[in-house]
């Protein structure tokens, strides 16, 4: 795709916005719609894309298929992690109350919102990139009129 | 609730027939088309359809997600898909087509019939907004005091839920790790790659 000018042009201009995107929809859940799973698509969108225009070469530089594929089981380990953490503070599994001793202004539901939908959202962009690696990884490169 | 002004409801009305009319037309495409590529360009634009939809009924966060992996991802994945089968559809063969109209039209009608047993759009009394919605709705601002109730019930009050569904796809994840790999194309089918190497 090296004489598709327009395309890497329009890419590089786009990735930065998607990425910003993706961090203002993880982050901003608690006040809007959206949430980890729909943050981690939109970052994993970036990477797909970067791949389809600059190639998946391009794509597993920025983004190297062995530490995504830890970073599948790490959101995994997260969530989970959240829950032990609040297990041997005391409270039931995934009872984010026992995080933070403010219940008043319920700062313990924050922060384990926060972190898990973060566990949530690490999770899907990274098995969203691996599925698109191992799905791109086994075509050939395309030719316009193979289209 | 109090009845909205009738000019307003008008509007959001032909919006939905609008959009609905669109999604029709765009099934009906996907089902006489027989380019896969096609196929799998029109069906994104079905997802997004529907995410507009979502939207026009006021379920935004369904909306996100339509729209993200409806129309995003799921496209992108057939397309990945597309290229390691053919082109277009074949035909089928030897087709009878009076008997799956025939499954179609009956299934179709039950469906309609089952639909003047459902609430009305926004009815309070429906089952719905009763029990077990409304009480996460009385009891999100002082047991999680987030305003998106959607966030404190997925992350917070079905945290389990939540868990299993990030576990699941996890395992999506692994499984075509196992499957596919990420062996290279050059791996793969090394031959044919060497070819491709033009200017």
């Amino acid at each position: 795709m090296n004489h598709h000018i327009v395309l890497r042009v329009v890419t590089k201009i786009l990735v930065p916005p998607i990425l910003l995107f993706a961090l203002y929809v993880q982050f901003h859940a608690d006040f809007g719609p959206g949430g980890g799973f729909q943050a981690g698509i939109i970052f994993a969108v970036a990477f797909i894309l970067y791949g389809l225009v600059f190639g998946l070469d391009s794509a597993k530089r920025v983004a190297p298929p062995d530490i995504v594929k830890r970073l599948m089981a790490a959101g995994v380990i997260l969530f989970a992690g959240v829950g032990l953490v609040t297990l041997f503070l005391g409270e039931n599994f995934l009872d984010y109350d026992a995080l933070h001793p403010d219940t008043e202004h319920h700062l313990g539901q924050h922060y384990g919102i926060i972190v898990v939908e973060l566990g949530v959202g690490i999770t899907v962009a990274a098995v969203m990139i691996i599925l698109f690696f191992a799905f791109a990884g086994r075509t050939v490169e395309i030719h316009d009129e193979d289209w | 609730m109090p009845l909205e002004a009738p000019a307003q409801f008008d509007v959001m009305l032909l919006i939905d027939v609008l959009l609905l009319t669109f999604l029709l037309v765009t099934a009906m495409a996907i089902v006489t088309m027989r380019h896969l590529f096609s196929i799998v360009m029109v069906s994104g634009a079905y997802s997004l359809l529907s995410a507009a939809f979502f939207v026009n009924l006021d379920a935004v966060d369904v909306a996100f997600t339509e729209a993200a992996v409806g129309a995003g991802i799921s496209t992108v994945l057939f397309l990945g898909a597309l290229m390691l089968t053919a082109r277009t559809e074949k035909l089928p063969k030897g087709r009878q087509p009076l008997v799956p109209l025939l499954v179609v039209m009956v299934t179709g009608a039950a469906l309609i019939y089952s639909t003047w047993d459902m609430p009305n759009f926004g009815d309070p009394n429906a089952p719905a907004h009763q029990y077990v919605g409304m009480d996460y709705m009385d009891r999100t601002p002082d047991e999680i005091g987030v305003p998106n109730v959607v966030t404190a019930v997925l992350a917070s009050y079905r945290g389990y839920d939540t868990l299993g569904e990030v576990v699941v796809i996890f395992i999506a994840g692994l499984g075509v790790l196992v499957i596919l790999g990420l062996a290279s194309a050059v791996a793969v089918n090394g031959s044919r790659a060497n070819e491709e190497e033009g200017p």
